[in-house]
């Protein structure tokens, strides 16, 4: 999943990794190519992580896991740095998911439940700001139901948000008909996949095996 | 002779009454100003609202203002972490009020609160619980709501150096809410690692101005929240 996003995003482009899968896409940087990644908190180029005994505490990302700055980084507040995400300044963000409807809305930050604490950080920010939104997420929940949904039952973090989702079994892009399947794993059905997909989805022009 | 430095923590935090509104920087430990939380805990206020991105972790630093029962509410974007047990005990027990606020917009009422506008329209939230309530206006065909800003008595800050002029640089990503929490409050206190002469921080690099500092305070070697919550540390 990490590589097909990461194949996908154009040479120069400023992106933003969500805690957690998306933090993955920053490894598989295809050869030739540079993006310069952001983190919310308030840096432009994340590094590798810190060598062993080499994390600073004050130097952590949106997951607050220790980082590092490549050369050529730059440190900036906390306004100015949604003002990069809310000013349209940054070209992709990379998402996870608890749902996706096939009209692009998205819900990640809460499942409404009563005695949950609701926490929601910058993914509506993001979803609301960032010209491209890309959302990696297992195609359905650890007991199996679809994640990919005719309409969200979850709290929405943005409305008609998301550009495209790359699953274990597919990529698909967000159209004005609906989800349109793009890729699917090798050796998986259009008649499976939908199995597992509660929206209906389109397979004009899929290719049946993806680049591997 | 300008000379914002104080030789205490308490006089430091000298004037922040029962019900005080109070900023507190940080992004996790990142950048919490813990010595001075922890001298907000020994003055005593109660009936705080705090401002201020998370709600602390373990039982030190702002987890610890929270346990104590001084702070009736938080305005936060992200009131839990993987070692936050206080404020959700609280939260649950209907203890303490929440104003939930996209990040974003938590920054930037806190900048529009320092730069005197009282309120702005953004896209973040829109279409979501977070925007009930609130007015909706529709520029160039795409929605937004009305957002407020926010000011406050006081602000909490942790800064890398100072001068007794109030200016200040920080660390790393240790800066997040710091700048712009000093614009906005009417009193901002800043713990600092070094205190330096006037003109040792070049002019180019200052961060914050020191017209938004009321207070410093030299605090050299602040302990590390993670390593006290690993500690299993309780404060007091």
């Amino acid at each position: 999943m990490a590589r097909m996003v990461a194949a996908d995003i154009p040479n120069g482009a400023y992106v933003n990794l969500g805690i957690g899968i998306p933090e993955l896409v920053a490894g598989f940087v295809p050869a030739g190519r540079e993006f310069i990644l952001h983190t919310e908190n308030g840096l432009l180029g994340v590094g590798p992580p810190p060598a062993p005994c080499q994390e600073d505490p004050e130097l952590i990302n949106a997951g607050k896991k220790p980082i590092t700055a490549i050369a050529g980084a730059a440190y900036f507040h906390h306004a100015d740095s949604f003002a990069m995400i809310r000013g349209g300044h940054l070209d992709v963000s990379v998402l996870g998911a608890m749902q996706v409807a096939c009209n692009g809305d998205l819900a990640n930050w809460s499942t409404g439940q009563a005695d949950a604490i609701p926490a929601v950080g910058g993914a509506m920010d993001l979803v609301a700001g960032v010209k491209s939104v890309l959302v990696m997420t297992e195609h359905t929940t650890r007991d199996g139901r679809p994640k990919l949904l005719r309409a969200c039952t979850y709290p929405l973090t943005g409305v008609g948000v998301v550009s495209r989702i790359y699953t274990n079994l597919a990529v698909i892009t967000i159209t004005p008909a609906g989800f349109a399947v793009r890729e699917m794993a090798p050796g998986l059905t259009a008649g499976e996949l939908q199995r597992w997909t509660d929206a209906p989805l389109h397979f004009a022009a899929t290719p049946t095996c993806p680049r591997t | 002779m300008i000379d914002k430095r104080v030789t205490s923590l308490p006089e430091a935090l000298s004037g922040i009454r029962d019900g005080a509104s109070v900023m507190i920087g940080g992004f996790g430990e990142a950048g919490s100003p813990i010595e001075l939380i922890h001298g907000l805990i020994d003055l005593g206020p109660r009936e705080l609202t705090v401002i201020s991105n998370n709600t602390g972790s373990g039982r030190v630093g702002l987890a610890a203002l929270i346990a104590a029962g001084r702070v009736a509410k938080v305005i936060c974007s992200y009131p839990r972490s993987a070692n936050s047990m206080v404020f959700p005990e609280l939260y649950r027990a209907g203890r303490i009020e929440l104003e939930l606020v996209p990040q974003g917009t938590l920054a930037e009422r806190i900048r529009a609160g320092g730069a005197g506008i009282p309120a702005f329209f953004t896209p973040s939230a829109v279409g979501t619980q977070l925007a009930a309530g609130k007015e909706v206006r529709s520029f160039s065909g795409r929605d937004y709501i009305l957002e407020h800003a926010l000011t406050a008595d006081f602000a909490l800050v942790r800064a890398d150096r100072a001068d007794r002029y109030g200016n200040l640089t920080y660390s790393r990503t240790a800066r997040n809410f710091g700048p712009i929490m000093c614009m906005a409050a009417r009193c901002a206190i800043a713990q600092v690692r070094r205190i330096v002469e006037p003109g040792q921080i070049d002019p180019e690099s200052v961060v914050t101005p020191g017209i938004f500092v009321q207070r410093v305070v030299h605090v050299a070697e602040p302990v590390q929240e993670s390593h006290l919550v690993k500690q299993g540390a309780v404060y007091p």
